[in-house]
């Protein structure tokens, strides 16, 4: 098991670490007073997204695991890059607005960017290339903004498996799968719903997938929260099963954790629904399924069960490779960790910045 | 020649950045010129579009530059230019 875990804040990177005692302690800060919008690393290379309010997205890069940082280029729109604007009907430049998430596959880095892009690193960031063939799907004039202005890709899922296959999730436009290496792309959206819709609520675009999330031992398990509740695909995101509760907390949410090789156990936050946006009741739980789904259980030992208003954003729940140990945190600062899968929680920090993102190390 | 002065807040990421002379005859020579000085400085100022960022704010012998897009706004010798964040950054 992982005994460090690194927190993107509002207020920069937070690295924690296990003790000799057993306790989880803060060992190190960095980009203090810059929001980081992601994190990823691959043993001592961290790479952190800068989210300055004035400055724009940066990039920063440690390859010490953290002592020693140093700025590299962030991804970059091409000339010529348009982005759509389907309410105003208006096209206008795009460029980079966000970086929503940073994911390590090999030697490789992703980058899934708002407006809604793919970029990609195979030189640990110093250089970033830039994907045609999703940027020029047919369908994104249609793809919208969800939670944010512009559409935003937060999810990129290899398939270990095949170096060619690929899936990545958009908000608001749904899940998307190369077969061919990043040419070309299709929507993988069959079974979902788009309950805040009129009309059709199973366009083909159009879904609001929170994250995805794949089972590493059998890549053809993906996890989906969803902003209309939850899905499991057995067979590579070719179709998608409502799993949601019908009564119980494990419905809305933003963050879902898959086991690493058990294909029927995966983990969510539960939310109150999207007018609210908090802790359902005022009780913070995890909620885990260990049959594919069918059922839920909320775990709550150790975790706030009354005037609790935390929403746990959608990178800010991480399991480490035994599917033991698991942490999330929140925007109101707090920070749990477990490590018997759930059945017990401790608070690991208060007080802190608002979280966007948390990974093992 | 222009006389360009920084945010104190730039300083943090350019340490050496300091309040320099340079020859350009509009705002966006002169970008181009102070990011030859500090490379990687222009990208603080301008998304790669080369149009000044929503909350950054430029302005020439005290007033607001009027293109935001292209930066074309000329500069006369001794023209001050002033590069700072903008409230509405936070």
């Amino acid at each position: 098991m992982s005994d460090v875990l690194l927190l993107a804040t509002r207020k920069g990177l937070l690295t924690f670490a296990r003790d000799g005692a057993g306790g989880w302690a803060l060992t190190g800060e960095a980009h203090l007073g810059n929001p980081v919008s992601n994190v990823v690393t691959r043993d001592d290379l961290w790479i952190v997204a800068l989210d300055h309010g004035h400055w724009g997205q940066k990039l920063a890069r440690s390859r010490d695991a953290g002592r020693t940082w140093e700025e590299i280029p962030a991804p970059a729109y091409p000339e010529g890059a348009i982005k759509y604007d389907v309410f105003k009907g208006t096209q206008t430049d795009a460029t980079l607005e966000y970086i929503w998430v940073l994911t390590a596959v090999g030697t490789r880095i992703y980058a899934g960017t708002n407006p809604g892009a793919l970029f990609y690193s195979d030189n640990d960031g110093s250089t970033w290339h830039f994907n045609e063939g999703l940027w020029n799907h047919p369908s994104r004039p249609r793809w919208i903004g969800g939670g944010k202005d512009t559409p935003g890709i937060h999810s990129i899922v290899a398939d270990p498996r095949d170096p060619a296959r690929m899936w990545i999730a958009i908000s608001s436009a749904g899940i998307f799968e190369t077969r061919d290496g990043g040419v070309s792309w299709a929507p993988r959206n069959v079974g979902m719903r788009t309950d805040y819709t009129p009309g059709d609520k199973t366009p083909e675009i159009g879904h609001d997938p929170h994250l995805v999330a794949p089972c590493p031992a059998h890549p053809d398990v993906l996890w989906q929260q969803n902003h209309c509740g939850i899905w499991r695909s057995t067979d590579g995101a070719a179709t998608w099963v409502d799993i949601a509760e019908a009564q119980g907390p494990a419905r809305f949410g933003f963050p879902i954790a898959a086991h690493p090789t058990d294909p029927d156990t995966a983990w969510v936050v539960p939310a109150h629904s999207d007018q609210k946006r908090q802790a359902v009741g005022g009780a913070i739980c995890v909620s885990r399924t260990t049959d594919g789904g069918k059922t839920w259980v909320a775990l709550r030992n150790g975790l706030p069960q009354h005037a609790a208003y935390d929403i746990v954003y959608r990178h800010a729940l991480d399991v480490t490779a035994g599917g033991a140990r698991l942490a999330f945190a929140s925007t109101t600062g707090n920070a749990y960790l477990t490590d018997d899968g759930g059945d017990s929680w401790r608070c690991i920090g208060q007080n802190l910045p608002p979280v966007y993102a948390l990974r093992f190390t | 020649m222009a006389y360009v002065r920084f945010t104190r807040h730039l300083h943090r990421y350019f340490p050496t950045l300091v309040d320099h002379e340079a020859p350009a005859v509009t705002v966006a020579e002169l970008i181009a010129r102070v990011n030859l000085r500090h490379p990687g400085l222009s990208a603080y100022i301008v998304d790669e579009r080369g149009a000044v960022r929503k909350h950054v704010n430029i302005y020439v012998d005290g007033e607001l530059v009027r293109d935001r897009t292209r930066l074309s706004d000329p500069l006369a010798d001794g023209s001050v230019v002033d590069v700072i964040q903008a409230l509405s950054g936070g």
